[in-house]
């Protein structure tokens, strides 16, 4: 007995069984995993590292290292959802009639709603961060973010949700509620374990750290614009960001508040979105719709910008109708926010509400329109240089477009109430993201890949995992639209109907030959890397591009650039080009810098603690975080030796290496 | 980049200066436009709950607007405008937030829980 | 920021050869972004009691056969509150003019007694929540409870909050003085605690004034 209460109180509900020895699959993930991070450890170790890892990367403020970190958590995590999905096409493929597949409904179920979890809040918004903290500055003249301590926090805060996500793979359980964690399943009643609390505070940990980058994303676009760059002179790339971003503020906080009140269901017994007691369930539902259609838009609208950028620098021609492009992403912007209520046209608010929200998401089609006439407009009568970049263009244009005509249908409301939570909807989705953001993320990263790092990509194994992706799409997911228009629900693990088994065997087809896609990827980082002399960028503009970001060497030197640039026009390294502008080569002068620090790494892990204590009522060590997080913020804010300079001489060095280099390339 | 040992010398932009006068100014016009309203709910003053809520709303959006422009100093130059685009930009999004939950909401409890909304569910803005 | 550097773009133009980098040897001093900064978080705060507010208004006649609004607001203790936190921003109004003359020992004065007004605000609402949980109506009692103590509680927290701050600021003014860094977080301070006497107009508004009504 007293045995049994003191294990409670320092281990709260942690207890053997809370380790799924029994799930092979688990166990073989988890040796899997537990090898490469002891080869990871081993080698870092080994090669004397960890000095390093610290001072250089896990210290770092600097927004190009954040940029490529937040790059490089989003493809760990993009390959853990991607296997969540292969696991899923199986079991579809499988389970038909008596044969049940080998997942369990509450291990299914798990699965689906870590894929949509991770794939959203841990793929695509890190990616999303990731190539907006690197470009953007760059692209406004600027030589970092506003708040570049704020900027560290923010990502170890979203790293520190990954985490907690991937450590319920083994110990406790995820979620079962899907990937909005819906109530009433999510409600404590029903779910008295540990899925929707590690959910629940892994969100809420890396939401903090969304908002904090979306406020200083923001700031930094109003306030650290090189001069002469008007709004009007901003590159469109620059304008999408900061779109998406302002909305980003405007929404988490609602994902917050709805996440605060059921955690206080949950915890407290309240009873915000319980059954009984004057509970509403749908005021759940409400809000975190409210962030999530709009969410969409933060994802796509930045791609958009990408797209922008591509299509213009590889046809050789400034952008067909900036204003309207603006204009465009800014009704985008508002709009999005008025259309939330056609994720649950079906739960019965009627035919007035429906008609408005219907009409609503139909409007921000046109706007959308509007953009691909452009892209398009630009392209014809350019001189289109088809790589891989342009490759990705047409691929989003042809493949999001058809994606962007099913949400149309849906929100039409009766044709709403036929296809609701069918297979039609989960491929509608999956077009527009796979299509849309994923084509656009690969599109970005090949081309802004040789900034960053100094070489190309190799464009060989980018081409294989080019045709593996748009291939592998339509292989997968062209039958699950055909499903999904003959009636099949999502979620669901088993059917009865065997005319269907079919369509799932193409689409698990599909999704190996996105796995090709995804593998070749992996590859073509490697092959780069080892070939990387032979890809090497020297000129620091190896597509010709046209805006700032291109003007600086490849990579950029840690200040960006050792003179502010002075903007006149729009597609402000164009303009220079063409005027034969030189880059100044004398009269360096020392810079302003921002200093590392480890505050945000350690409140990420502190964070870590936090959710983990308290996902497991280990009361003690939650207060014990909680405080620690406390103190740290506090304690960091009496820090007040915050910045340093650059040496006139290292700037020099750096400058005249670039200017030699520039030469020996000429 | 840290702004801290910048800008050492340069007016502090986003408050214009406050003045005493705005303080005091902004103290009174509150103090009356909390006054009222907690006058006419405590005090049962007026007969029809309708206009007692509507006025009652009235007072508080005057006193957000006395605080806005007395308290927080908001006008359209501080930042080049950002401060006011922001103020206004937020204000729209909570009041979408506000009344479309509340609309969707009521139309939902009075379609799928017949009998069951309270009397006066949409007592709001 | 933009004026002046759309000046200076203009001139250099207007000159023989365009500017396209600042050379000069006056390197461009941008404004600091944290006012600014802080202003869109604040912002982004609003937007979490938009959700709170809104929850509330839906929730807000839930009473599940327990104790309604009417039964247990206590106005006038909410009109005493309103009075003090009211007090607390002429307070706080008044460190900053002293802030702006560089007079320390005045913006701690003024700083102090904010904290102090700020205490009380707490220490009423907490007493209010002891009282109601004591007579049976605790926020597990029913949707319109939840509501009403987390929203009222939120506000009550950040309050909390500010009041640490006020205390970091009192020690960092002790030990740096009134330095442009310290003058932007108080600054901040300034925004932060008008904008919670701003969300408690809300408050007092819609949650107990009108609710006594509904």
């Amino acid at each position: 007995m007293f045995d049994q209460s003191l294990s409670k109180t320092i281990f709260g509900r942690l207890t053997w069984e809370s380790f799924p020895i029994h799930e092979p699959i688990l166990i073989g993930t988890f040796a899997v995993v537990a090898l490469l991070g002891l080869g990871i450890v081993g080698a870092v170790t080994k090669f004397k590292l960890w000095g390093w890892l610290w001072r250089e990367w896990l210290t770092t403020v600097d927004h190009k290292k954040i940029g490529i970190m937040y790059m490089i958590l989003g493809i760990v995590m993009l390959l853990r959802g991607f296997a969540d999905a292969l696991m899923m096409r199986l079991q579809q493929a499988m389970a038909f009639g008596g044969a049940e597949g080998y997942l369990n409904a509450h291990h299914y179920d798990q699965i689906f709603t870590a894929h949509g979890t991770i794939m959203i809040f841990f793929v695509a918004i890190p990616l999303i961060a990731g190539v907006i903290n690197f470009v953007m500055p760059l692209q406004i003249g600027a030589r970092d973010v506003a708040f570049p301590y704020l900027n560290s926090l923010a990502f170890w805060l979203t790293v520190a949700g990954a985490v907690l996500v991937m450590i319920s793979l083994f110990v406790g359980e995820f979620s079962t509620a899907g990937w909005l964690n819906y109530v009433p399943v999510a409600n404590l009643q029903n779910s008295p374990g540990t899925g929707p609390d590690y959910y629940l505070w892994a969100l809420q940990i890396a939401g903090v750290g969304t908002t904090l980058s979306a406020i200083n994303l923001v700031t930094t676009v109003i306030k650290m614009r090189a001069p002469g760059m008007t709004m009007m002179k901003m590159p469109v790339f620059t304008w999408t960001a900061l779109c998406s971003q302002v909305l980003a503020i405007a929404i988490f906080p609602a994902l917050t508040g709805a996440f605060a009140m059921l955690m206080l269901d949950r915890y407290l017994g309240m009873n915000f979105f319980t059954n009984d007691l004057g509970g509403n369930p749908m005021m759940y539902w409400n809000l975190v719709w409210i962030w999530g259609h709009p969410e969409v838009y933060v994802l796509v609208l930045p791609v958009f910008g990408i797209y922008s950028e591509i299509t213009s620098t590889f046809s050789g021609k400034r952008l067909f109708g900036y204003s309207s492009m603006v204009y465009a992403t800014v009704v985008i912007t508002i709009l999005s926010y008025l259309v939330w209520l056609h994720h649950f046209f079906t739960m019965g608010s009627g035919a007035s509400v429906n008609s408005f929200f219907g009409i609503a998401t139909m409007v921000i089609a046109i706007p959308t329109g509007a953009k691909i006439f452009n892209w398009l407009f630009t392209m014809y009568r350019g001189s289109i240089r088809f790589e891989l970049p342009m490759m990705w263009v047409v691929a989003f244009m042809i493949t999001f477009v058809v994606g962007g005509m099913t949400g149309v249908l849906l929100a039409v409301p009766p044709a709403d109430f036929v296809l609701h939570n069918s297979l039609f909807l989960v491929a509608h989705f999956h077009n527009v993201i796979i299509g849309g953001v994923v084509f656009g993320l690969f599109a970005g990263m090949y081309y802004w890949f040789p900034k960053a790092f100094g070489f190309r990509l190799d464009p060989f194994w980018g081409k294989v995992s080019f045709w593996g992706w748009v291939i592998g799409y339509w292989v997968a997911w062209t039958p699950i639209y055909i499903v999904g228009l003959m009636g099949t629900t999502r979620r669901v693990r088993h059917f009865d109907d065997p005319s269907l088994q079919i369509w799932f065997i193409i689409a698990g087809i599909g999704a190996l030959i996105i796995l090709v896609g995804i593998l070749a990827f992996v590859i073509q980082i490697a092959v780069s890397i080892i070939n990387r002399d032979k890809l090497r960028d020297t000129t620091g503009d190896p597509w010709d591009g046209r805006t700032l970001e291109w003007s600086t060497s490849s990579p950029p030197p840690p200040y960006n650039f050792a003179f502010t640039p002075v903007v006149h026009e729009l597609d402000a390294w164009y303009d220079m080009k063409q005027r034969g502008i030189a880059r100044p080569a004398s009269g360096f002068r020392k810079i302003h810098m921002p200093r590392n620090t480890g505050t945000g790494v350690v409140l990420g892990g502190l964070a870590i603690v936090l959710g983990f204590a308290m996902v497991w009522y280990i009361w003690w060590l939650a207060a014990l975080a909680f405080a620690g997080v406390f103190a740290v913020a506090i304690g960091h804010s009496f820090n007040y030796d915050r910045d340093y300079y650059i040496p006139v001489d290292e700037v020099k060095r750096e400058e005249q290496a670039r200017t030699r280099l520039l030469a020996a390339g000429a | 980049m840290s702004g801290e040992t910048r800008d050492m010398d340069a007016p502090l932009a986003i408050e214009g200066h406050g003045s005493k006068k705005s303080y005091l100014v902004g103290f009174a016009l509150s103090a009356v436009l909390t006054a009222i309203p907690f006058w006419l709910v405590m005090g049962n003053v007026l007969s029809n709950q309708g206009l007692t809520s509507a006025l009652v709303i009235l007072f508080a959006v005057l006193q957000i607007l006395v605080h806005t422009f007395c308290f927080l100093h908001v006008n359209t130059e501080t930042e080049g405008g950002w401060t006011m685009l922001a103020y206004i930009f937020t204000a729209v999004i909570l009041l979408i937030t506000i009344a479309g939950s509340l609309w969707i909401m009521y139309h939902l409890n009075s379609n799928m829980m017949p009998g069951m909304i309270a009397p006066q569910m949409s007592g709001a803005p | 920021m933009a004026t002046k550097a759309k000046t200076r773009a203009k001139a250099a133009q207007a000159s023989e050869a365009p500017l396209f980098y600042e050379t000069g040897d006056h390197a461009a001093h941008p404004a600091s972004p944290t006012l600014l900064g802080f202003w869109i978080y604040l912002m982004s705060d609003a937007l979490l009691f938009a959700s709170i507010f809104a929850t509330f208004g839906v929730l807000g006649t839930s009473y599940a056969g327990g104790p309604t609004a009417r039964e247990i607001f206590d106005l006038p203790l909410v009109a005493l509150n309103t009075a003090i936190l009211l007090v607390s921003s002429i307070t706080y109004g008044f460190a900053m003019l002293a802030m702006e003359r560089g007079a320390i020992r005045t913006v701690q004065a003024w700083l102090a007694l904010t904290a102090l007004l700020g205490m009380s605000f707490v220490g009423v609402e907490l007493y209010e929540f002891g009282h109601l949980i004591a007579e049976g109506a605790t926020p597990q009692r029913s949707g319109f409870l939840s509501a009403f103590f987390t929203l009222v509680g939120t506000h009550g927290a950040h309050v909390s909050f500010g009041i640490i701050w006020i205390g970091v600021m009192l020690v960092q003014v002790q030990k740096r003085g009134l330095i442009a860094e310290n003058r932007r977080r108080l600054l901040c301070l300034s925004m932060f605690w008008h904008f919670l006497d701003v969300v408690w107009i809300g408050v007092f508004t819609y949650v107990y004034l009108l609710g006594m009504m509904r």
